[in-house]
C-alpha cells in the first residue's frame, strides 16, 4: 500500500499523467523528497492482467483510449465538418503508452534541433529551432536509458549524435527480418545497426530478460522485460513513501488564484466523484492531446483563452506519426511473430537535403508485419483473393516468409493542424470532447514518397520476391502526439520555455510529446523522456531555492 | 497446442533471471485458465437457423478443404459470442445483410430453400454475387477472426487457424526464430 496524501493537504507536486514522462517526473521528485501525487486517468494494471488475446489487445487496441468513452472529432480542415474518429490514441493505464508501445527508443540526431538553421524557412510551416540543443539533453537520453533500461549498441549508428557512454544492455538477438535488412543495406552501401529497444536484453535491476513471445505491440509485456514506466520508475517513485499514484482519476480543471498561480487539479475519480487536490505546483504529463486539451478548458478570467495561453499556441501546431510500411515476401520462413517487433534500423535517409527540392527525412526500420488475425484481413498483396481455399492458402504461405518494413517520416508543425474543444459535445464525464484538425504538409507527403522509392530499393536488395504496400492517402490515426505545447525562448510564440516550465504560470509546468518543436523521425519515446529528466531537475532545484514562488 | 501448460523448457526460460517468477507464474495459469474455459457450449445470440446459414458462407470464406476451416474451428460461435457482446452493434447488420443474401438467393436458385442445402459449388456463385459488398467485408473480418483470433472469444477451436498459418502462441522463444537468422548464425560459427 502507497502513501496516501489528503486532497485538502496541498502536496508539493501535483502530475498528471503516468506515462513515458509522467512516470519519470514522479520518481525524479520523489526520490529529491518531494511529496507527489501522480493521476492517471486508466486503471493500475499488473502482468497478471495481460493476456496475448490479439482481439482485445491490438484489434480493440485495449490499452488506449476509448472514442465511446470519451470521444474524439476529426477534420482535416477546419472548413469541413468534424466526423467521430480515433484520429489521436494514447496508452490510457498507469505507465501510459509505454506499457504498449513497440519500444523503439531513438535518441534524436543533433540536426534535429536546429533543422531550421540548417535547412532554411519551410512556407506553410511554423518550422523552427528547438531553444535547447542536443549537448543540453545527452545527459539526460543517458540517464533515461539507464533507468529505465535500454537495449542496444553504441557506435553502431555511424550516424548518431555523441554519446557520453554505452547503453546498459547490450541489443536483442537479431531476428530473420533484421538479417535480410543488414544484408540488402551492406549490397546498397546502407548502415543497418542493432534497433535501441526499451526491452530489457538481460536481467537489469531485479527485472528478467525478454523471453522472445512476441506479443509487444499494443500488448502489455507479463515478463515486466519491456522498459514501461510502469515497471521501472514508477515503483522507485512508489518506495520513497513520498508518491501516491491515483488510477481511475480523470483531471477536469487546473484551478488558480487571483495571482495566476496554480493552486491545484479537480478530477473525478474512479466513482467520478469531483475531487480537488491542493499542490505547490502542477506537471502536466498528459501527453500532446490531453496535455492542450485540459489546459483549454482550464479557462478563467486572467487567462479566457485556456490556463498558460496568453500565446494562443496552445494546441496548436500538432505533429503526425508520419510512418508507413511496405512488406517484402521471401523463399524461406522468417516466423517474425516470435520476439521483439525491430531488431535493425538505417539511418541513412534521416537528414533533410535541400537537393531534393522539399523538407523532410526518414529512419527505416525491418519489422514484424502484423499478428494473425490482422493479417488475414490487411496482410495480404493487393489483388489477391479475398475468400476461399486460394485465399486459405495464401494465408498460411504469406504469413511465415512476409516482413515489413517501416519509414518513420517527419511531420511539419503547420499552426492549423491542431487540438480544439467541441463546442457542444462532451464526453463520459461532462468535460468538452476533442477535435483534432490535421492536415499533412506537402512536404510530409514528399517525404513519403521518396521514402518509399528508398524502402522498396532495400526489400528488393534482401531478395524479396514481391513487394507491396506504401503510403496511405488518408492520416488515420496518430499515437505520437508531439508539438501542442511548444517549446520555445519567445513567450509569445510558445507554451513553455527550455525547462518545459509554462511562460504564463510560474508553478505550472507542462512536459511530454507536447513540447516538441519538431518531430524529428517519429520515436518520441526518448527524447519525451529525457526532456522529463532535464525538467525534473530544474523543477527540484526550483522547489528548493522557493523558486516556484508561492 | 495453444492453450497447453507450457513446458519445462519454456519455463525455465522464462523463469531465468526472474526476480518474481511466482508473479510471472500466476499470470501464465491465469491466461491459461481464460484459455482453456471459454468454449461455448451453444449458441448465446443467433438462432439455430440464422447461425447455420452463417456458417455456410463463413465456410466458403475459409473451407474445410482437406485441412480444418472455418467450421471445424468454431467461427460460427466467435460470431455469435461477437454480436451478443463487443460487436452487438452489427447484430442488426447481420439481419439485414443475411436477408439481403437470402433473397438473392432465391433470385439466383429459384426453389432452393436455404444457403446451407446448396451445393458448395452453387454456394460459392451465390457468395462471389455480394463479394463486393459492405456486409461481406464484415463477415470475412469476422470469419478470420474467429479462425485466427484468441480461442478465448470462442473460434479457432483447438488453435487450429493458429497451426494453419504456423503461428505459435508461447511464453518464450530462443533464437534462432527463422530461416535467415539461423543462417546467419551458422555462418557466423564457421
Amino acid at each position: 500500500m502507497s502513501v496516501r496524501f489528503r486532497p485538502s493537504d496541498a502536496v508539493d507536486f501535483l502530475v498528471v499523467g503516468s506515462g513515458a514522462a509522467g512516470g519519470v517526473v514522479a520518481k525524479e521528485l520523489s526520490t529529491a523528497g518531494f511529496r507527489v501525487v501522480v493521476l492517471e486517468q486508466g486503471p493500475y494494471l499488473r502482468e497478471k492482467d495481460y493476456s496475448h488475446d490479439e482481439i482485445h489487445y491490438a484489434t480493440r487496441q485495449g490499452l488506449t483510449n476509448d472514442i465511446r468513452r470519451q470521444p474524439i472529432f476529426y477534420r482535416a480542415s477546419a472548413s469541413e465538418p468534424a466526423v467521430i474518429r480515433k484520429a489521436v490514441g494514447y496508452g490510457r493505464q498507469v505507465g501510459g503508452g509505454t506499457v504498449h508501445f513497440a519500444a523503439n527508443y531513438w535518441r534524436f540526431h543533433e540536426s534535429d534541433f536546429d533543422e531550421r538553421t540548417r535547412f532554411g524557412d519551410v512556407p506553410g510551416s511554423a518550422f523552427a529551432d528547438w531553444p535547447l540543443r542536443y549537448a543540453d539533453l545527452e545527459p539526460h537520453y543517458a540517464k533515461a536509458e539507464r533507468d529505465i533500461g535500454i537495449s542496444g549498441l553504441a557506435g553502431a549508428n555511424p550516424f548518431e549524435a555523441p554519446r557520453s557512454g554505452p547503453y546498459p544492455l547490450p541489443p536483442l538477438p537479431v531476428k530473420s527480418s533484421g538479417v535480410l535488412f543488414d544484408r540488402a543495406c551492406r549490397k546498397l552501401g546502407l548502415h543497418s545497426f542493432p534497433a535501441p529497444m526499451a526491452i530489457l536484453s538481460q536481467p537489469y535491476r531485479g527485472r528478467g530478460a525478454c523471453t522472445h513471445c512476441g506479443f509487444c505491440s499494443w500488448f502489455g509485456c507479463e515478463m515486466r522485460a519491456k522498459s514501461s514506466t510502469l515497471v521501472s520508475v514508477i515503483p522507485m517513485a512508489e518506495k520513497t513513501g513520498r508518491c501516491e499514484i491515483r488510477a481511475g482519476c480523470y483531471a477536469r480543471k487546473i484551478e488558480i488564484d487571483k495571482r495566476g498561480r496554480v493552486t491545484g487539479v479537480v478530477y473525478f475519480d474512479e466513482r467520478k466523484r469531483e475531487i480537488r487536490q491542493r499542490a505547490k505546483a502542477v506537471v502536466l504529463c498528459a501527453n500532446g492531446a490531453e496535455s492542450p486539451k485540459l489546459l483549454l478548458v482550464s479557462k478563467s478570467n486572467l487567462f479566457p483563452e485556456g490556463l498558460a495561453n496568453s500565446s494562443g499556441m496552445v494546441g496548436k501546431c500538432l505533429m503526425w506519426d508520419n510512418t508507413f510500411g511496405i512488406n517484402g515476401l521471401f523463399e524461406h520462413p522468417l516466423n517474425e511473430f516470435k520476439s521483439v517487433k525491430v531488431t535493425r534500423v538505417a539511418h541513412d535517409y534521416y537528414r533533410s537535403d535541400p537537393k531534393r527540392g522539399f523538407f523532410g527525412g526518414g529512419g527505416i526500420d525491418a519489422r514484424f508485419g502484423g499478428y494473425p488475425a490482422g493479417f488475414a484481413i490487411g496482410g495480404l498483396p493487393p489483388g489477391a483473393p479475398r475468400w476461399g481455399s486460394e485465399y486459405k492458402r495464401q494465408i498460411a504461405e504469406y504469413f511465415n516468409r512476409t516482413m515489413m518494413a517501416a519509414g518513420h517520416c517527419t511531420s511539419l508543425p503547420v499552426e492549423s493542424n491542431n487540438i480544439t474543444l467541441s463546442p457542444d459535445v462532451k464526453d463520459e464525464w461532462g468535460v468538452p470532447a476533442m477535435v483534432v484538425t490535421f492536415r499533412y504538409h506537402p512536404d510530409d507527403i514528399q517525404t513519403q514518397k521518396w521514402l518509399h522509392q528508398r524502402m522498396v530499393e532495400i526489400l528488393d536488395a534482401a531478395g524479396a520476391s514481391k513487394i507491396w504496400g506504401g503510403p496511405g492517402s488518408d492520416p488515420g490515426s496518430t499515437f505520437h502526439l508531439m508539438g501542442t505545447c511548444r517549446m520555445g525562448a519567445d513567450p509569445r510564440r510558445s507554451v513553455v520555455n527550455p525547462f518545459s516550465r509554462t511562460h504564463d504560470v510560474p508553478n505550472l509546468f507542462v512536459v511530454d510529446g507536447s513540447n516538441f518543436v519538431t518531430s524529428g523521425r517519429q520515436q518520441p519515446t526518448a527524447t519525451i523522456q529525457a526532456l522529463a529528466y532535464r525538467a525534473s531537475e530544474r523543477m527540484v532545484s526550483e522547489a528548493r531555492n522557493g523558486g516556484l514562488g508561492r | 497446442m495453444p492453450s497447453s501448460p507450457i513446458s519445462r523448457r519454456e519455463w525455465t526460460l522464462a523463469t531465468l533471471g526472474l526476480a518474481a517468477p511466482a508473479e510471472v507464474a500466476e499470470a501464465w495459469q491465469h491466461a491459461h485458465q481464460a484459455a482453456g474455459a471459454a468454449r461455448p457450449a451453444k449458441l448465446e445470440t443467433l438462432s439455430a437457423d440464422e447461425a447455420r446459414e452463417i456458417e455456410a458462407i463463413a465456410s466458403r470464406i475459409i473451407p474445410s478443404d482437406g485441412t480444418p476451416g472455418a467450421r471445424e474451428a468454431g467461427v460460427i460461435y466467435f460470431i455469435d459470442r461477437a454480436l451478443g457482446t463487443w460487436q452487438a452493434e452489427h447484430r442488426d447488420t447481420y439481419r439485414k445483410g443475411m436477408a439481403e443474401v437470402q433473397s438473392l438467393r432465391e433470385r439466383m436458385f429459384p426453389g432452393s430453400s436455404a444457403i446451407a442445402a446448396l451445393s458448395g459449388s452453387d454456394q460459392d456463385r451465390l457468395v462471389a454475387a455480394f463479394e463486393k459488398t459492405p456486409f461481406f467485408e464484415l463477415l470475412r473480418t469476422h470469419t478470420a477472426f474467429g479462425f485466427l483470433g484468441s480461442p478465448v472469444h470462442g473460434g479457432n477451436r483447438d488453435g487450429v487457424g493458429w497451426t494453419h498459418i504456423g503461428f505459435e502462441d508461447k511464453a518464450s522463444f530462443s533464437p534462432p526464430f527463422g530461416f535467415y537468422d539461423a543462417q546467419a548464425m551458422k555462418d557466423e560459427s564457421r
